[in-house]
């Protein structure tokens, strides 16, 4: 019986869709993770407000919101040390977020459901996102303006509201000035010294190139000058209004307007409030700087980062792969020679991506790198221009990763095309490079594009070689800008993989980061993915445009 | 099998009715001398020597493996392709060695065009697919272009069909659509010689009959080598037919004569279907 069932192929085709519903469950479970804990986190969550006393201490308030539960056995919290009453079956524990970094140095404690008194969620609470220290949670007291109350009781919450407002908007005029205009300048003034101490190093340095470089900088100084004024203006502006909160122990704390990103009262917020309030946040995280050791803001220099690198690296991956394919199958007598250098290829595709780091800065960014500095940069010295970590060496580093995929799908593509139709096109007169031209590699590109998205996939995702040649936790400046040349290829980048790895394990304060870790990664699913999307469909339409012959 | 080529042969006098290739005087276009070819070791033609007239249709016939269809592709170098194909002996066109070291062999396979067993077209549109012989001479004048297709589409009876589905991919066409289409792509460049390689064997009966009377019609103009497995296909559509075995050319004769009174005892096995 037992035998009928094997011979009738029926455990053969169980164990097959065993092993594809376990891929299934593990990916729709990874996803499922990353978008359940990414998702919540920019959700406003009720903040509670606890009478809390601890066994023979004095009753306390605590206010925050609740992050996680655990629930413990009495046997095991009896081994950690907690006193267990002899009715207590399980010790339940909560994490609050309580956040007040500044005044009690932590952002978050353990309480126990046992020592809990009351529980409450009044609506006078706020939630104070600060650009340090966290996040403060509390009552408002007063507004002030230049140090005298200009509210205070249930007045304070509509004034701090305009005046916030006033002072976000005189932030963004600041950060607009320093960024772009005066960040011109500066890059402006930079060249100049350059363009100086090059005449220096040919002694062409004369009078005149001398009267040429004072003029412009006078200019540029000038120029300066104005946003100075305007700088300090604005300044003052922004530091004149504070406002007085009230924390859980009743102390009360001065918090400049001008260090607050957003103030809001969660437990008075109506569904439709908290869904503004979540599209906000989730807008803020996908087109702002990070703040605070990346912990907070967002992340759009790391997703720019990651796109341009990516495209970076096709641009130069694509024809040097297809190239060197074209030469292995079609040119190439094939041969012991040719299969070698195909098993070379194909093995390396299986090297560690660390290593490639190393090779790339060894070689990348200290030999080719210094070399041009040498020969192309000599008025920048000490400061190295390409010889130091950049887009150019990791996209070129991620290229000579993802070579063999390109080749190998290159070449397979250049096999399956029929030699009938080379006939057919040599027949008609056309030289073989004409044959290859206009019908083989156009035939081909499919195979092309498909090892092109294999490229992507792997260098979106790659994290380790990175870190050696041009990775930054922070870059102050996007690798693409208004200033001339636009792309610079030398300047460092951030980058959504290596972004993880920081907010999550180098952070300061890596319980808050967590959920951000999660969102991150879950950005980053969809970055690669619609990287992947935006190749296959043009692959799909190079496929239908290229329909190979039928058998 | 044997039965059926015998019926074949008996018809094949009523085939010939009112055949007679000697009609006129005819001058040499190929000339084939003393041709040996070695594909590594194995050599697959054996002295091969013989004429073939300018436009009429000669006819190689013979059982697989004869060395019919290498033959055929020595006439454009399309064995040149083969790495391990080694040629001895001429071929001469108008009178010049085809093999000689300083033919352009692109310029060459423009002089003397091809269409295989199976049909090719690109994975192009229609009209592409015949231009595709123009825009490799840089011709990309609209007009000359435009000119050109249609003629060669009318040349190869396609016209009506396809004017208005002149932008649809080629390799939506049947068959019998596409091998005639191939055959455009190839007159396109108005070549000398034409070599067909077993054009019909792909197809149904009813295109091959359409592929018969363009044979017919382009004789006109060209000068046309077939190889074909069907003997009453030969005795059909040629002028001259020469029967190959084993790597050697056998007979060589007018169609009429070679069917009807071989002058070879392997010959007229072949044909009687007494052959092996």
């Amino acid at each position: 019986m037992i035998r009928l069932w094997f011979k009738s192929g029926a455990p053969w085709i169980w164990l097959n869709a065993a092993a594809v519903s376990l891929s299934l469950i593990m990916v729709v479970g990874v996803l499922g993770l990353v978008i359940g804990r990414g998702v919540g986190h920019f959700w406003p969550h009720q903040v509670s407000q606890f009478s809390y006393q601890e066994l023979n201490k004095q009753p306390q308030i605590i206010i925050g919101e609740k992050v996680d539960t655990s629930i413990t056995p009495a046997a095991m919290a009896k081994t950690t040390g907690h006193i267990m009453a002899d009715n207590e079956d399980t010790l339940v524990q909560y994490l609050i977020k309580t956040g007040n970094r500044d005044v009690t140095g932590t952002d978050f404690r353990w309480i126990q459901e046992r020592n809990i008194k009351a529980h409450s969620e009044p609506e006078d609470l706020i939630v104070i996102e600060r650009r340090e220290w966290g996040n403060f949670y509390g009552q408002l007291v007063e507004v002030k303006e230049n140090g005298a109350t200009i509210a205070s009781g249930e007045q304070a919450w509509p004034v701090l509201q305009t005046k916030i407002d006033e002072t976000l908007a005189i932030f963004k005029e600041i950060t607009q000035i320093e960024k772009k205009e005066v960040g011109a300048i500066n890059y402006g003034l930079e060249r100049l010294r350059l363009k100086q101490r090059k005449l220096e190093l040919k002694n062409a340095f004369d009078d005149l190139a001398k009267q040429d470089i004072a003029t412009e900088k006078a200019a540029f100084d000038a120029e300066y000058k104005q946003y100075q004024v305007k700088l300090t203006e604005l300044y003052q502006k922004l530091r004149s209004d504070s406002l007085v909160a009230k924390t859980e122990s009743g102390s009360e704390l001065v918090i400049p307007l001008s260090k607050v990103v957003r103030v809001f009262q969660p437990n008075t917020m109506s569904l439709l409030d908290k869904i503004l309030h979540y599209a906000n946040k989730v807008v803020e995280f996908l087109t702002d700087d990070p703040r605070e050791a990346n912990t907070e803001g967002g992340i759009f220099p790391a997703i720019f980062g990651t796109v341009m690198m990516v495209m970076m690296m096709s641009v130069i991956v694509t024809p040097f792969g297809v190239i060197a394919a074209v030469y292995l199958r079609e040119y190439a007598k094939q041969g012991f020679i040719t299969r070698l250098i195909r098993i070379a290829v194909n093995n390396l595709a299986g090297v560690p991506s660390v290593v490639y780091g190393v090779f790339g800065l060894g070689f990348f960014v200290y030999i080719l790198g210094g070399n041009i500095d040498q020969l192309f940069f000599p008025e920048s010295s000490p400061a190295p221009v390409f010889g130091t970590p950049g887009l150019l060496w990791a996209s070129i580093t991620l290229a000579l990763l993802t070579l063999p995929v390109v080749i190998v799908s290159t070449e397979e593509g250049l096999a399956r095309i029929p030699s009938s139709i080379r006939e057919g096109s040599l027949a008609l007169g056309a030289t073989k490079l004409e044959t290859l031209w206009l019908t083989v590699l156009p035939m081909a590109s499919p195979a092309m594009m498909t090892g092109l998205i294999l490229a992507v996939a792997r260098a979106a995702g790659e994290v380790a070689p990175l870190m050696l040649v041009g990775v930054v936790k922070l870059a102050p400046t996007l690798p693409l800008d208004g200033n001339f040349p636009f792309l610079h290829l030398d300047r460092k980048f951030m980058h959504l993989g290596f972004h993880i790895y920081d907010v999550g394990f180098q952070s300061p304060n890596v319980e808050a980061a967590r959920p951000l870790v999660y969102a991150t990664a879950l950005l980053l699913v969809l970055v690669i993915i619609g990287l992947n999307l935006a190749a296959i469909v043009i692959r799909n339409n190079l496929r239908e445009k290229y329909r190979a012959l039928e058998g | 099998m044997t039965q059926q080529i015998r019926s074949h042969s008996i018809d094949m006098s009523s085939v010939l009715r009112g055949k007679d290739a000697a009609q006129a005087p005819s001058e040499t276009c190929i000339k084939v001398e003393n041709l040996n070819l070695f594909y590594g070791e194995k050599q697959a033609l054996h002295g091969i020597n013989m004429e073939m007239q300018k436009k009429k249709v000669t006819a190689y016939i013979g059982p697989s493996g004869c060395g019919k269809s290498t033959l055929l592709r020595c006439i454009n170098r399309m064995n040149d392709l083969v790495d391990s194909a080694k040629i001895e002996g001429k071929i001469l066109l108008d009178g010049e060695n085809i093999y000689d070291k300083s033919v352009n062999v692109a310029a060459l396979r423009r002089r003397v065009g091809m269409v295989f067993q199976k049909p090719n077209p690109f994975p192009k549109s229609i009209f592409e697919n015949v231009a595709y012989g123009l825009r490799i001479q840089g011709v990309n004048d609209k007009h000359i272009l435009e000119e050109t297709v249609e003629n060669a589409l009318r040349g190869a009876a396609l016209w009506d069909e396809m004017k208005d589905r002149l932008n649809d991919n080629a390799l939506g066409m049947s068959g019998g659509q596409q091998q005639r289409l191939v055959i455009a792509r190839a007159i396109a460049i108005e070549p000398e010689v034409l070599l067909l390689d077993e054009p019909a064997s792909a197809l149904d009966p009813i295109s091959t009959l359409k592929i018969e009377e363009l044979i017919n019609e382009l004789k006109e103009k060209y000068t046309i080598v077939i190889v074909t497995h069907n003997m009453q296909q030969a005795a059909r559509v040629s002028d001259y037919t020469a029967f190959m075995y084993m790597g050697e050319l056998i007979e060589i004769g007018t169609t009429s004569e070679l069917f009807t009174n071989p002058s070879k005892k392997q010959t007229e096995d072949y044909i009687t279907g007494r052959y092996g």
